[in-house]
């Protein structure tokens, strides 16, 4: 099967023409043993934009995301980030570039505080590090029911709470890319929105990009741009605002 | 009564607290970071030889007094730099991978057994040159096709343990006994404690002495504790090491570099190991097996206290401690113990016995809690 380029222009709000794509995928093939699952994925995100990738499970969604972070080796095909090819580092070089990631299931570290939890996002600064460690106000700002769990462990919080957590130590890092894995899978309606409110708040104040999988439409639609896989390919793409019913009824598992 | 009971008292937390000291550095090697490192024995081994050196080194001068706190500082640099050279050659291949750490490091424990009975100068010489050969011709050889790679390799091996072998008998010829004798040989070395730590403190109310070596040993135990308490939770190192020891694959994502923090956990644990060898170097001689006598005694306190815990792991030599003494001091004078080795015609109540003993009870103990005393609960079993 020979997959179709899907291209994405730079959208003309965040244009800014010299600068590389945030993250460049192309022709990106990734087995688990001999089973193929990511056939000839190609895929960019633009400085600043929020693309969400929709698709029903097992489609891939997750394997894309674990090969960009690095935690799945790549085949063949060409990760880029800033336009320097990172698909040989590993995934603390690629934290260190400036890739926040939020897993799926959150993988918070469960016998250590919030705190801890927190502080350990600054990790990605590696040197840039700032000496006294500490949580800048606009986490609290942004996840306000943080700043009272302080000293709880981290595995005692609930799943929204550890989802909220999740994000905001992600942000500690301040990445260049924020890769978000489902963040309101099994989470209550209230707590969705202020994730959804928070997402999008990052990306509009501090200029971020955001590479999204999701299943609710609502957030989906919050996205410039989206892609919808199958069978370990892209089949679709365009702006979130041409999402017809017919693709939300045939990518989304809803 | 009050003699015998702050005796026993004291008998026992001493016992416990070289088990705790000698298991500390294999709470974190193994509890923490999950390898079993049969060479820990032998890494104490290291630390003891360490100390022979120094005292050696640092007889007839003026700081002989006081060569204990060299060795001890000496036995962790030692130990550590070991440690480190093993994680990053053998045992970083083996992560995950429980059956074939477990053989590769008794093989580096039988190695250095026999490695402190050989070394000598002609020793040392004869392998560097035979290691510096064999490894410069392994990266000579990458531009050879794939497949006649094996046997060259082995042809430079050959050839590099020939030369090798023929320079340090050469050497050996020439310079005779300096080159060839060995430095320390089979037989056992003595450590001889310094003039401050032989005897021991009398207290008025009861009559009972206590060795300053032993309490030398509980209050080494006790700054242990709390530097490794401190450096676990206190600094950043060991936030990370935390992190990684929980869930290695997102810390990785969040940036914390995982090779880096397993070698250091590594180099730490082993070099607690070399701490606790100078220590016990001064309760006995010590010999190649000094590693063999307490392998054993570390592995059931950090399993019976349970994997990943620390205070499970000083509960436990204390309890192992105790109960150790405890019996070799009273089993005698039970009547149904002396009843049953009539019977079965061995002394149950032997102080030899105790270890026996007690090694079955927490046998038996484990068949009803496998976790240990203090058993890992939630999530973070299955990570």
């Amino acid at each position: 099967m020979q997959s179709q380029t899907f291209s994405n222009p730079t959208s003309n709000s965040m244009a800014n023409g010299d600068r590389p794509a945030t993250l460049n995928l192309s022709n990106l093939n990734v087995y688990y043993g001999e089973s193929h699952i990511l056939r000839s994925v190609d895929l960019t995100i633009h400085p600043g934009q929020m693309v969400c990738l929709i698709g029903r499970n097992g489609v891939g969604k997750t394997t894309l995301l674990k090969t960009v972070m690095g935690l799945l080796p790549a085949r063949t095909g060409i990760i880029e980030f800033e336009g320097r090819a990172i698909g040989k580092l590993t995934p603390d070089k690629r934290a260190r570039l400036g890739i926040g990631y939020v897993p799926q299931g959150r993988e918070i570290i469960p016998k250590l505080t919030v705190q801890d939890n927190l502080l350990l996002g600054l990790e990605a600064l590696g040197d840039r590090a700032p000496k006294n460690q500490k949580v800048p106000d606009e986490i609290y700002d942004l996840f306000p029911v943080l700043k009272k769990m302080l000293t709880r462990m981290g595995g005692d919080l609930s799943g929204g709470q550890q989802q909220q957590l999740a994000i905001a130590r992600a942000l500690m890092g301040q990445p260049k890319l924020l890769v978000l894995d489902e963040p309101t899978e099994g989470i209550q309606p209230s707590i969705i929105l202020d994730i959804e409110n928070a997402v999008r708040r990052v990306v509009e104040t501090m200029g971020i990009s955001v590479l999204l999988v999701e299943q609710h439409l609502h957030f989906v639609r919050k996205a410039d741009w989206y892609y919808a896989m199958q069978k370990g390919g892209i089949v679709a793409a365009g702006p979130t605002s041409e999402l017809s019913q017919d693709v939300v009824q045939r990518f989304l598992a809803v | 009564m009050w003699s015998a009971l702050v005796d026993g008292l004291f008998s026992g937390v001493s016992i416990g607290s070289v088990l705790l000291l000698s298991a500390l550095g294999l709470a974190i090697v193994f509890g923490l970071m999950g390898v079993i490192n049969m060479a820990h024995g032998e890494l104490m081994m290291l630390g003891a030889y360490t100390t022979v050196l120094v005292q050696g080194t640092l007889k007839g001068t003026p700081l002989f007094d006081s060569y204990i706190l060299f060795a001890l500082i000496a036995s962790f640099i030692v130990t550590a730099l070991f440690g480190l050279l093993l994680e990053r050659t053998v045992i970083r291949y083996l992560y995950g991978r429980p059956l074939e750490t477990l053989l590769a490091t008794w093989g580096v424990s039988l190695m250095l057994q026999q490695f402190v009975r050989s070394v000598s100068w002609e020793f040392i010489i004869g392998t560097t040159i035979a290691i510096a050969l064999f490894m410069g011709g392994t990266i000579g050889i990458k531009r050879i096709p794939a497949k006649f790679r094996d046997v060259s390799t082995a042809g430079i091996g050959l050839v590099a343990g020939t030369i090798a072998l023929q320079i340090s008998n050469a050497l050996g010829n020439m310079y005779g006994l300096f080159m060839t004798k060995p430095w320390f040989g089979a037989q056992n070395q003595d450590v001889t404690a310094p003039q401050w730590l032989r005897g021991g403190l009398k207290l008025g109310f009861v009559d009972v002495q206590f060795s300053y070596v032993r309490i030398f040993i509980i209050v080494l135990t006790v700054i242990c504790l709390a530097a490794v308490y401190f450096f676990l939770n206190r600094t950043q190192w060991g936030l990370r090491i935390r992190a990684v020891t929980q869930n290695r694959s997102m810390s990785s994502c969040l940036g914390i570099p995982t090779d880096r923090v397993d070698a250091l956990t590594f180099a730490v644990g082993s070099g607690l190991a070399g701490i606790a060898g100078c220590a016990v170097s001064l309760l006995g001689s010590v010999g190649p097996n000094t590693g063999q006598n307490y392998i054993i005694d570390t592995f059931m306190v950090v399993v019976v206290g349970g994997v990943g815990n620390l205070v499970g792991s000083i509960v436990a030599a204390l309890v192992i401690g105790m109960s150790s003494y405890l019996y070799g001091t009273f089993a005698g004078q039970i009547p149904v113990i002396q009843d049953l080795s009539k019977a079965i015609g061995i002394d149950l109540g032997a102080q030899t016995m105790a270890k026996v003993v007690v090694f079955a009870l927490i046998v038996v103990f484990l068949q009803f809690k496998p976790g240990g005393l203090f058993p890992q609960k939630g999530r973070t079993v299955d990570a």
